[in-house]
């Protein structure tokens, strides 16, 4: 159909590993075979996204990961403009020793410009810097016609693709600014939090101006205790800051190779009772660290040292769940969420608070003012109702959902969560007026 | 390496494994020159290998095909570089063996891509080579080259031919210092074998490349790859032929 060889993964899924979908795969190796095929279908790159926004039961998702290369580098200005398949991480791994890192990161550095941008990522930099379309000076699209599209922020093509999930064409090359950074070490300090008011309080103070900040709270404590955690902020280290004995530059300057997950846990190695153990452990672990520089693989990328992370949970897979509020209904918004978790007793080992800062100019993008928290929750049967709850609560307090983390949403909460969902629709439709690119989010969320 | 590193040539470059082994033989300081057919595709990997790892990377337009004059094409490059003293031969096709059979006039692309070129560029590179020490060619011939099937016999046996010719130039060229290295890849993870081989057993192009040129390093004859290709082809080559035609593909 498109010349190109084919494969169908019966069992293709996000990075959650729930749901699966049947998907015929095609993989472009050459650049200008990254092309529009025949029939539905949505770019993919390393798979990152947790739901099912790259998964196409109906259609062909197309990989990008062999065109990965970089094209060119403009050491004056920082801007790497670099094929639509190459990863942060190999992007960090030739620009960190020169002085250089990504404006914008997401918690793995496995996924792709393509990836980044469509989905607009965030990091824990979002109060300052913005998701990760802000630091996009342009980027080439193809569109459903074959047809290819220098963009930059002066489209509305290109605030289209930016948060669109891959529903406007497929992104073929993506510009991005590069920031300074004098070493390859974080400055990290850990301030301890006793309950959900003193940790937002402490997310909002002007003493804790880091440039990351990001909070990790235990959610299954109760009572007194509810939203109890660790406030961790991150600069990028200077000269200055680094201890006299520490691991060298060199060393820190790539990425270490951990442990592989050889086989799915059993269901019960992420419960209540071991996620209250873990929990507890990982509270005073990290309460008690202070100040301490680290290397940034080690401060941005923790889970990616354990290949195959998502097999701790299961075969079964798991949810990300992730909303943003804004800031006058955040603290209401996030004690509602928490009694609910610790009342069904679904238990998150990674619960991440956040401060966003303004929203980006992504007409689907995620991130705007307020407070956003993340769950990873193993799946288990009485989860998809469960879920749903939390969702209204989110949209009673008028907040949104993630769609890249997510994969059970209902579509009637797009139009509310999204003002300028109309917008995006005439976009699209303009952009590719036969609807050729669709996913299985996209038609589950009615996004076309 | 063998020897210090100098200039080498890639053939049939945009290959993921001929991409691979650029980028390793970039990173241990080799200056490297990708050739093949495909200007953009060359220019966009040549570029990413500068940018990459800040090495040198040239490229320049090459074919396997008849109507191309290997002779000049190596004695002009010869001529640029002085240092020129490794080749490598990825080049291949695998053809549309229906297409083949009821055209038999198309089977000389196969065997100009897979055989003739890399043979008449390599018996060129050795004429320049002989005087230089420490030279090196690896030929990418393939374990399809060790048995024809019924569905790639036409490319088996352009590999095939591939194999012996390495086979005999090595030692036809070893008391001039040049080392012939035979690599027969099993499944490797290209357009080529996508959604056709199974998953487990087949390496992904940058673990190929490093196989290979660690078995160039250590100066081995035939390096199989991955290793256990070697075991699995004794079994293949002493199948009895009325059980091996019974087998699928």
């Amino acid at each position: 159909m498109s010349g190109l060889p084919e494969k169908v993964d019966e069992k293709l899924t996000g990075w959650g590993r729930w749901p699966s979908s049947s998907t015929r795969l095609v993989r472009p190796e050459r650049f200008r075979d990254l092309r529009p095929v025949k029939g539905p279908q949505i770019a993919r790159g390393q798979g990152r996204a947790y739901g099912d926004a790259a998964t196409n039961s109906e259609g062909v998702a197309i990989l990008t990961e062999r065109l990965n290369r970089l094209v060119s580098f403009d050491p004056a200005t920082g801007i790497l403009r670099a094929e639509a398949g190459a990863t942060l991480r190999e992007i960090i791994q030739v620009f960190l020793p020169q002085g250089w890192f990504v404006p914008v990161t997401p918690g793995t550095s496995w996924c792709t410009l393509g990836g980044c941008f469509a989905a607009d990522v965030h990091g824990k930099n979002h109060h300052q810097a913005g998701s990760f379309s802000a630091h996009v000076p342009a980027i080439q699209l193809v569109l459903a016609s074959g047809e290819v599209r220098e963009l930059t922020p002066e489209d509305d093509l290109f605030w289209a693709t930016a948060g669109g999930m891959g529903l406007t064409g497929i992104i073929q090359e993506v510009e991005l600014k590069l920031r300074r950074v004098e070493t390859p070490f974080m400055a990290v300090r850990h301030v301890p939090a006793p309950n959900l008011k003193a940790m937002m309080d402490a997310l909002e103070d002007p003493a804790h101006d880091e440039e990351y900040s990001v909070a990790w709270i235990d959610c299954l404590a109760r009572g007194e205790a509810m939203g109890r955690g660790v406030l961790m902020l991150g600069r990028h280290a200077r000269e200055g800051d680094l201890p006299i004995k520490g691991p060298s530059r060199a060393s820190a300057e790539r990425p270490k190779k951990g442990p592989r997950v050889p086989f799915d846990l059993p269901a019960f190695a992420v419960s209540p009772t071991t996620v209250r153990l873990f929990n507890g452990f990982y509270n005073r672990w990290h309460s008690r660290k202070g100040s301490f520089t680290a290397p940034v693989w080690q401060y941005f990328y923790p889970l990616d040292a354990i290949a195959d992370w998502p097999r701790l949970y299961g075969k079964r897979g798991f949810l990300q769940y992730q909303f943003v509020v804004g800031s006058a209904e955040a603290r209401a918004c996030m004690a509602e969420v928490l009694k609910e978790i610790s009342a069904a007793g679904h238990a998150s080992p990674l619960a991440v608070l956040k401060k966003f800062g303004p929203e980006g100019r992504g007409m689907m993008s995620f991130p705007k003012e307020g407070f956003t928290l993340s769950l990873d929750i193993p799946m288990r049967s009485d989860l998809l109702p469960f879920l749903d709850r939390l969702d209204a609560i989110v949209k009673r307090h008028g907040g949104r959902i993630y769609m890249a983390k997510d994969s059970r949403m209902k579509p009637e909460l797009v139009p509310s969560m999204h003002p300028r969902f109309e917008e995006f629709k005439r976009a699209c439709a303009e952009a590719d007026p036969e609807g050729l690119f669709q996913s299985d989010l996209s038609r589950r969320l009615k996004l076309r | 390496m063998i020897g210090d590193p100098g200039t080498c040539l890639v053939v049939g470059a945009t290959s993921p494994l001929a991409r691979r082994m650029a980028e390793r033989l970039g990173a241990a300081g080799w200056r490297v020159i990708l050739a093949g057919r495909d200007a953009d595709e060359l220019e966009r990997t040549a570029q990413d290998l500068r940018l990459r790892h800040n090495q040198h990377a040239d490229w320049v337009e090459w074919s396997a095909d008849r109507s191309f004059d290997q002779d000049a094409f190596w004695e002009r490059l010869a001529a640029e570089h002085e240092d020129l003293r490794g080749l490598v031969l990825a080049s291949g096709f695998m053809g549309d063996l229906e297409e083949d059979e009821a055209e038999p006039a198309r089977l000389a692309a196969v065997t100009d891509a897979n055989y003739e070129g890399p043979a008449k560029l390599a018996l060129a590179a050795c004429a320049t080579m002989a005087p230089i020490p420490h030279c090196w060619i690896v030929g990418i011939s393939s374990v399809a080259g060790e048995r024809g099937r019924a569905s790639n016999y036409l490319y088996a046996s352009a590999k095939a031919g591939f194999t012996q010719f390495l086979s005999g130039l090595r030692a036809r060229m070893a008391p001039y210092g040049i080392h012939v290295l035979t690599v027969k890849p099993g499944f490797l993870d290209t357009a080529m074998t996508f959604g056709k081989t199974p998953p487990k057993l087949t390496a992904s192009p940058d673990k190929g490349a490093e196989l290979i040129l660690s078995a160039l390093k250590r100066r081995k004859a035939v390096a199989y790859v991955p290793g256990f290709w070697r075991a699995i082809m004794t079994i293949i080559r002493l199948l009895p032929e009325p059980i091996f035609m019974k087998m699928k593909n």
